[in-house]
């Protein structure tokens, strides 16, 4: 691949994560905090009282970032930057280790 | 979407766990054959993004809000093998780091959303996609048209298990199966507006990485097209 192709490519991967990270960071301010789909639907038909309490809910990003001592924009803000980077780097990882071999490099000025 | 603890029973539970943890071993095999290097980081870049959309829950009707699924969209990006992977990544990610989803139920949400809702979304993309001529310039509109139809999929698969399953007694599966179907289908409009969105930024970008379009320039070992 040609130098300007890659350039590319980490301009395109750059700006894509920053949006990511703006998505969890700060679109995730504005987020609604009424039940979802299936929560609503939990408790109209009387259902949600059957749910037990999370085995890791005392974790420190339970309720994303719920448990945290700052102000509810900081914990949230906190709570999506570790969690994009937790997936990004495992997602990473994990692709990584199960790319398909055997494919020959890519040359120059493909 | 994400199934708590306690909604359903144990038994139902672990065979959904047993279920869950198959399909990610054939999903790896079936990746294996077609994410080559190149697409490493979109996949990434794709789990990434469906964690991120997840948290923004948007208002759906008073008193009730959605969040994308994204299983569609991670289909349609990086094929049905990888997004069957990215989206166990993020349950897997969202129950262990944040508490959502429940822990015995990681395999009941892991069945719904990634294989009901990224591999059935798929092959529902692909059929729609052989139906309108499988031109490249439809991709994002019948991606979002599968993301919509995939919501009240997701739903119905919640339901079925529940029937099965249900802890809480004496409740009509019927009555539920129409609350959920009704809600879903509502919940599946910001599903298909946002996954055509982004499909469509990204085929603008780099339609050469969309598994699903007939751009792409890697292999698809999932399927032969046209």
């Amino acid at each position: 691949m040609s130098s300007v192709g890659r350039r590319r490519n980490l301009v395109l991967f750059g700006g894509a994560l920053a949006l990511v990270i703006v998505t969890a960071v700060g679109l995730s301010q504005l987020a609604s905090d009424q039940p979802d789909g299936l929560e609503f639907v939990a408790e109209q038909e009387g259902f949600a009282g059957s749910a037990d309490e999370h085995g890791l809910s005392e974790a420190p990003l339970a309720g994303y970032g719920e448990n945290l001592d700052g102000t509810d924009s900081t914990n949230v803000a906190v709570a999506g930057l570790v969690g994009v980077l937790v997936t990004l780097g495992l997602g990473f990882g994990v692709f990584w280790l199960i790319r398909a071999g055997g494919s020959p490099p890519e040359s120059a000025g493909s | 979407m994400h199934i708590p603890d306690g909604f359903i029973n144990p038994s139902v539970s672990a065979a959904a766990g047993v279920v869950a943890a198959g399909g990610f071993g054939v999903a790896v095999r079936r990746a294996r054959s077609y994410l080559t290097e190149r697409l490493v980081p979109m996949a990434a870049l794709v789990a990434a993004f469906v964690f991120a959309a997840q948290m923004v829950n948007f208002p759906v009707l008073p008193g009730m809000s959605g969040h994308l699924i994204g299983a569609v969209l991670a289909a349609v990006l990086v094929g049905p093998a990888a997004g069957y992977m990215v989206m166990s990544i993020v349950l897997i990610v969202q129950a262990l780091v944040f508490a959502d989803g429940g822990l015995s139920a990681l395999g009941l949400n892991i069945v719904n959303m990634a294989l009901v809702g990224a591999v059935g979304g798929y092959y529902l993309f692909r059929s729609l996609m052989r139906a309108t001529g499988n031109r490249r310039g439809r991709v994002p509109m019948v991606a979002g048209i599968a993301a919509f139809a995939s919501v009240p999929l997701v739903a119905v698969a919640f339901a079925i298990e529940f029937a099965i399953g249900g802890t809480a007694e004496s409740l009509s599966i019927g009555t539920i199966l129409w609350a959920l179907l009704t809600t879903h289908t509502l919940i599946g409009i910001g599903e298909g507006l946002i996954t055509g969105l982004v499909v469509g930024a990204v085929m603008a970008a780099r339609p050469d990485l969309v598994y699903g379009a007939p751009s792409f320039a890697g292999r698809r070992t999932t399927e032969s097209v046209q």
